[in-house]
């Protein structure tokens, strides 16, 4: 009975909640579609991964604050929690398109992109994801497209970076296979390297049960004679892997891909760990130009923190929708379908220099093109290598 | 016929009320879907409810009715799931039909799902109360870790599949002809699933469950694995065989819970054996303990409620789960609570007679 | 040497387990909860030292005490808010009651301390070099054996010398006789939470200087590896719960080496099951038969 009880009252709160959470944004609707362009987005707030889709949160706010003061194309951002997981990924596509969303800014995570794209491809909506790396995400889509890299754009660019540089040294291999970024790096590294013919001699993994200790993969690398480390992993697991490296005395050649950014600006990292690790990286926040500057200051005053990649594609996905919206000459009364079609034929033939990348163009694939660059760390900071 | 209700023993009044319940749910929404009045991210949230309603039966199946306490119910959902997805996959050319494929597809699953069940069932009913729990909490976690290395395939010669327990093989190890599709990536799980579950589909896996489930329940079997549950010493002792009871409650629970996950994993284009960890057995859970153990229309009730409830939360943004959390621990301390309990019977007298 | 190596790095993480084991067990033996929010305060532990250290440049022993401090009164409000009313309840509306608590903890922590996460200074740093240097033992991992041992001998006095050691022994035996006894049960139950959540504070700080980061999901899964361990030895075993966690580091140590680093959790797992099959209550746990 007791129970009974209870079960109504969290259900009436439950519809409660619906029914004045759905009647709320309907009036925002109707106030604001005249006037700006609805963008929606997905990314982990809460759970493991909240880092990430905070870091896009505040990315996306900053460029869109920007648009904004220009005072031509109006944009809006409307921003929910996916958990990095596929199915509340996809409810919370539901709700964004509910709520009348033009254009798909998301997701965050590889794993809620591949759940999500295929929805966004049958609804025709423009997807332009910031940071989901996984070819999955654009593959047979042609209105999904990336900022980021893909994953084996990098795999196979990191394996050809080795072979140029040191091409004689040992090398062994640390990444977690339960994530798709970076095994999907790895994926494509070992193959790579075995057309460079790159020695490899040792590959570890771990999950993300077992991501605090790493003593066993170090030593195992360190026995089989690795000269080369190579991390196709986040900032967060590396910094571990590289105090637990140091402790041992254990002092290979780190070798990282765009996820290591961000290691230098973990509060309380001591940066003397990270000497002379490599990165292939597309942005730096310690850059010199004026975009990169006027961002890393912006950010830090809205988010308290140094900026990652992850807001560094976030910012320019705002732009690249800004600039193509202009160039196709769409208004905020049009339906998403409507502005798809023009978007998806205007991004291939545009160009962008960005925070992330200087004249990133797109394949109809989906896949943009961008170099990533090569940095070192030499005394706290990101030196070209 | 209003006599013959009357004179039906409570037990079975209520089962009849939860089917119309379910039966009236679908009517109703369905007529709401037809006539567009559902908005999206309602339609979106429908099959995964059923999956959610059938995982929730299955397991008040192990936890309320036969007593044990599984905390790794999400791996039986993830084997079906995946060999769901499998099944439905590489049968796209030989069953043109979706419905037919998909209904393949859970059987499969449920299958599969089962004969995991079994054999884990085996060394987990040995063993008793918490020391039971946390083995299948161990069952869950290996199940977890065992799919992630799955790399599945299927092109003309039929399935490709390698197991990838050192982490140095990808998808070219398949070697697939130029027809194939690859279907499991390892970490990167199910790709490029077509969705064929329908809410159809997910209403006729509820009411199959529920009719497996209540006849169990109030049969022969079932009351000899509710006296295991209420008395394990005295219903050995009057001959009944314990482990072969409990086991029948827990290899059922698997099987189902096999079907929901076929259901599941055919509702979206990607999945990861990631997302069947322990978090998601202890959700299934709460269903289960805020629904009330044994009863089977509180886990319907208490896993669309709840299923809705974060989603709903969406507005406080930030808040969300820790007011998700804040309404776990305020249900739990106001259905149990003796002194809660108390007060409410003061003030609801008159319909707790009723009741009685 | 390499054997050596893997050993001492599978002790190190076994010595985390078990300490957090210990706390664990402690809880489980006398109020006979799964307390899944153990883990957590484990994880306000971190945060509290951390916060001392860096923001307020307090010397480690002292933030270590005021963790101990903070996670003691949290242990006791929260067994006070949401245990105590649950006391005649079954167990399952306990354990859900836990894992909201766990919830509520690890998102009020992401609230406050954001996503982003910490790098922790471990408390002691360095490294003890052996063999010229072939072997190399960090001194945090010293610490931590020790101060497992440490803690487990003090716990088994304090229980087995003490009269509120033996209090707790009598409550964990049987309430209603206690009771009979004139003990003070809730007291009792209230005091072992708020030994458990101390350790808890303990085992946060050594934690996260064993394994540098700090999150808001930090503790949870060592917590579900320490009760594993827990279960291993015994659980309401003291001697039994550091067992049980030295045992855990170093199967999953050797598994990682040896057999495969993807299915190390599957590996010690497994171990768990196949030991629970031969001895049912786990390898120091007293095994009770079923009285009619």
């Amino acid at each position: 009975m007791k129970k009974l009880i209870a079960m109504l009252m969290a259900l009436v709160l439950c519809f409660g909640l619906v029914a004045c959470g759905g009647g709320s944004s309907d009036d925002a609707d109707t106030a604001d579609t005249a006037a700006a362009f609805k963008i929606g987005c997905t990314g982990p707030l809460t759970g493991d991964a909240a880092i990430y889709g905070q870091a896009v949160k505040y990315g996306l706010e900053i460029a869109i604050e920007e648009v904004n003061a220009l005072g031509g194309i109006q944009l809006e951002l409307q921003y929910e929690d996916d958990v990095a997981d596929g199915e509340t990924a996809l409810n919370a596509y539901n709700k964004l398109i509910d709520d009348g969303m033009q254009i798909f800014a998301g997701t965050v995570t590889s794993g809620a992109g591949q759940a999500v794209a295929p929805q966004a491809y049958e609804d025709q909506i423009f997807m332009l994801t910031p940071s989901a790396s996984s070819p999955e995400v654009v593959e047979g889509k042609d209105n999904v497209f990336q900022v980021c890299f893909t994953d084996p754009n990098q795999g196979s660019a990191s394996a050809t970076y080795i072979k140029e540089n040191m091409g004689d040294k040992t090398i062994a291999v640390i990444y977690r296979n339960d994530d798709a970024y970076s095994q999907g790096i790895r994926d494509t590294f070992a193959a790579q390297a075995a057309t460079e013919g790159l020695n490899v001699v040792y590959e570890g993994t771990f999950t993300k049960d077992t991501a605090t200790d790493f003593s066993v993969q170090l030593t195992a690398a360190q026995a089989a004679g690795a000269d080369v480390l190579f991390l196709p992993i986040y900032y967060q697991p590396a910094s571990v892997i590289l105090a637990q490296a140091d402790a041992m005395g254990y002092a290979p050649i780190f070798f990282g891909v765009d996820g290591m950014d961000g290691i230098l600006t973990m509060e309380g990292f001591n940066t003397e760990l990270a000497e002379g690790v490599m990165l292939l990286t597309p942005f730096s926040a310690d850059a010199e130009d004026e975009l990169t500057k006027n961002f890393v200051a912006k950010y830090q005053a809205l988010a308290g923190e140094t900026p990652n990649q992850f807001a560094a594609d976030a910012y320019d996905v705002i732009y690249v929708i800004y600039n193509a919206l202009n160039e196709a000459g769409c208004t905020a009364d049009m339906s998403y379908t409507e502005i798809c079609e023009a978007l998806k034929s205007t991004i291939v033939n545009m160009s962008y220099t960005g925070l992330t990348g200087s004249d990133m163009t797109w394949a109809a694939t989906g896949e943009v093109t961008k170099m990533p660059t090569a940095v070192i760390i030499e005394n706290g900071v990101y030196v070209g290598a | 016929m209003l006599n013959k209700i009357k004179n039906l023993k409570s037990t079975t009044k209520v089962d009849f009320a939860t089917y119309f319940g379910v039966i009236v749910a679908f009517i109703v929404i369905t007529i709401l879907m037809n006539q567009g009045m559902l908005k999206r991210a309602h339609v979106g949230m429908l099959v995964p409810i059923c999956s959610y309603i059938t995982m929730a039966v299955a397991l008040n199946l192990v936890v309320g009715i036969s007593g044990e306490l599984s905390l790794g119910h999400a791996g039986f959902m993830s084997i079906g799931a995946f060999t769901g997805v499998i099944a439905a996959m590489s049968l796209t050319s030989a069953i043109p039909s979706e419905p037919i494929r998909l209904a393949v597809a859970m059987v499969v699953a449920a299958v599969c799902s089962g004969a995991a069940g079994a054999v884990i069932g085996i060394p987990v009913l040995r063993l008793r109360g918490d020391y039971l729990a946390i083995v299948t909490l161990a069952f869950g976690e290996i199940i977890k870790e065992l799919m992630n290395c799955l790399i599945v395939g299927h092109d003309s010669e039929g399935l490709h599949i390698i197991f990838n327990y050192n982490g140095s093989k990808s998808v070219e190890d398949l070697h697939m002809l130029t027809d194939g599709a690859v279907i499991v990536k390892g970490a990167q799980g199910t790709v490029n699933v077509d969705t064929i579950s329908t809410f159809a589909a997910g209403f006729v896996l509820v009411m199959v469950t529920l009719v497996i489930v209540l006849n169990l329940v109030r049969s022969r079997s079932g009351r000899a694995i509710l006296a295991c549950r209420d008395n394990r010493i005295a219903a050995e002792s009057v001959g009944i065989n314990v482990t072969s009871y409990k086991m029948m409650a827990f290899v059922t629970s698997a099987a189902l819970a096999g079907a929901a996950g076929a259901l599941y994993g055919l509702n979206f284009s990607s999945m990861q054996a990631t997302k069947f960890d322990f978090n998601q057995s202890i959700l299934v859970l709460v269903f289960v303990v805020l629904g009330g153990l044994g009863n089977i229309w509180g886990s319907i009730i208490a896993a669309t409620v709840l299923y809705i409830l974060p989603e709903a939360l969406r507005e406080v943004a930030d808040l969300r789960m820790l007011v998700y959390a804040i309404v776990l621990i305020v249900v739990m301390l106001a259905t149990n609570s003796p002194a809660v309990k108390n007060v409410l019977s003061k003030i609801l007298p008159k319909r707790r007679k009723e009741m009685d | 040497m390499e054997f050596l190596s893997y050993l001492i790095s599978g002790i190190s993480l076994g010595s985390v387990y078990a300490i957090i084991a210990l706390g664990y067990t402690m809880v489980y033996g006398i109020a006979k909860m799964l307390n899944f929010a153990h883990g957590d305060v484990i994880m306000v532990g971190g945060y509290i030292s951390f916060c001392a250290m860096s923001y307020l440049d307090l010397p480690w022993p002292i933030a270590v005490l005021l963790a101990m401090l903070v996670c003691t009164v949290l242990g006791v409000v929260i067994e006070g808010l949401a245990y105590k009313p649950l006391r005649q309840a079954t167990s399952l509306a306990v354990l859900i009651t836990a894992i909201g608590v766990s919830y509520f903890l690890q998102n009020a922590a992401l609230l406050i301390f954001g996503a982003t996460p910490k790098v922790y200074t471990p408390i002691i740093s360095g490294t003890l070099k052996l063999f010229g240097g072939q072997l190399s033992i960090s001194y945090v991992s010293l610490v931590t054996i020790a101060a497992c041992i440490v803690i487990m001998i003090a716990l088994t006095l304090f229980t087995d010398k003490t009269k509120m050691g033996k209090a707790m022994r009598a409550c964990s035996e049987d309430k209603g006789a206690a009771q009979l006894m004139g003990i003070n049960v809730n007291g009792t139950i209230s005091l072992t939470f708020a030994i458990g959540s101390a350790l808890a504070a303990v085992a946060g700080v050594l934690l996260c200087s064993s394994y540098p980061t700090l999150m808001n999901t930090t503790g949870s899964m060592p917590g579900i590896k320490a009760f594993t361990a827990a279960v291993f030895g015994g659980i309401g075993s003291i001697p039994g719960a550091f067992l049980g966690g030295i045992l855990l580091g170093i199967i999953e140590s050797l598994a990682k080496a040896y057999i495969s680093t993807q299915l190390a959790n599957s590996i010690v797992f497994g171990v768990l099951i196949v030991i629970l099959l031969v001895r049912p209550a786990g390898l120091l746990g007293k095994y009770v038969p079923e009285k009619v």
